[in-house]
């Protein structure tokens, strides 16, 4: 089988059940690429995790990255489809068959029926995160700090990761870890 | 504003939109987009109907998908049809893309210095807290009661303790939940 093909086919089942956001799919990528198909260490993940909060545009980007350093650009478009391509089309047929039904019983239960689920996703993929990142507990301070800064003030987010990166290194320099 | 009279009076076309979304896609850092594409395109644009726009954000949180992209994808249907949802998608996937693929070029040709290393590890750190504060407002968002909190619990301890692939967890526990949902609407609509 082709490297294109089972890129393409990792992340296909993936991207169909990312509910509630992007974020909710995270510890499934992870698990895929690097403990079944070891395309990248656990901190080469995190390093295209770091970079795709860095870049703008939807966090599911890192799957382009991954697609990127796997088999270079047809590696990147072999993601990219598969992550995006299947919702998409899901969509566009909602859209196209879409009549006036707002607050349909239906619509308010698929909402609120799948809360509970996105958020035990949320919550495995960002347990996955902590647990593989590299730094000691400084970066783990530097996680918990951001999450504060980014619960109580208004900082940009992209501020903030450029911030946590030069919070890391003077740390190093302080003899922290 | 003279700019926005005239981009009233234009329909928008399906290259527009694609320049639009690009524009969104490219100024666009963690989340909290939506509220911007209200501003663009029902109040500054009233390009449609605010109701339009809640039905489509409503859709696109109940599919699977990224919201954002989902919601490109409704409102270039909406606005142009099925050449106006492609472009949008393409104008808020592609340019990001390629700049992370630059990126990540960049960061691997640097990546001979230490330091480099060390800024990326605390750039994480940090981006990780980002997902912590999304993950905490994610279960804030379920409703307090004892069976959808027991399936917060349920889906978080087969992914991380029993191992379980996300896709099956989705698969069995979506339905029972979005079915015990549907029940509980029935009941309250029945007694009101």
């Amino acid at each position: 089988m082709s490297l294109f093909w089972t890129l393409f086919i990792t992340f296909v089942p993936i991207s169909l059940v990312t509910v509630g956001g992007g974020q909710t799919t995270i510890a499934a990528i992870n698990r895929q690429v690097v403990d079944v198909h070891h395309w990248m260490t656990q901190a080469q993940f995190i390093d295209a995790f770091a970079i795709t909060r860095m870049a703008p545009g939807p966090g599911s980007l890192l799957v382009t990255l991954i697609g990127w350093h796997v088999a270079g650009f047809w590696g990147a478009v072999a993601t990219t489809l598969a992550m995006f391509g299947p919702p998409a089309c899901l969509l566009f047929i909602i859209a196209y068959f879409w009549r006036r039904q707002k607050g349909a019983i239906w619509q308010l239960a698929l909402e609120g029926g799948l809360r509970p689920v996105a958020a035990g996703m949320m919550a495995a993929s960002v347990y996955v995160l902590v647990r593989a990142l590299e730094g000691g507990w400084a970066a783990q301070a530097v996680a918990l700090v951001s999450t504060a800064l980014v619960m109580f003030t208004r900082l940009n987010a992209l501020l903030l990761v450029l911030l946590g990166g030069v919070a890391l290194i003077l740390c190093q320099f302080a003899g922290v870890f | 504003m003279q700019s926005t009279a005239l981009d009233n009076a234009r329909p928008p076309t399906a290259w527009g939109l694609f320049l639009i979304f690009s524009r969104i896609g490219l100024t666009s850092f963690g989340g909290g987009l939506s509220g911007w594409l209200l501003r663009e395109f029902v109040q500054d644009r009233h390009w449609m109907q605010e109701e339009a726009f809640l039905n489509g954000l409503a859709v696109s949180q109940a599919l699977p998908g990224v919201n954002v992209t989902n919601m490109a994808i409704w409102i270039g249907f909406h606005l142009v049809g099925p050449r106006g949802a492609a472009a949008a998608l393409a104008g808020i996937i592609l340019p990001p893309a390629v700049l992370a693929v630059l990126l990540s070029v960049a960061f691997a040709l640097l990546s001979g210095y230490p330091l480099v290393h060390i800024w990326l590890d605390g750039a994480a750190a940090a981006a990780i807290g980002l997902s912590l504060s999304m993950a905490i407002r994610a279960v804030r968002r379920v409703r307090r009661q004892v069976l959808p909190l027991f399936l917060v619990a349920l889906v978080f301890v087969m992914i991380i303790v029993l191992h379980q692939s996300l896709v099956w967890v989705v698969v069995a526990v979506a339905p029972v939940s979005v079915a015990l949902e549907y029940a509980r609407l029935r009941m309250a609509r029945k007694r009101a």
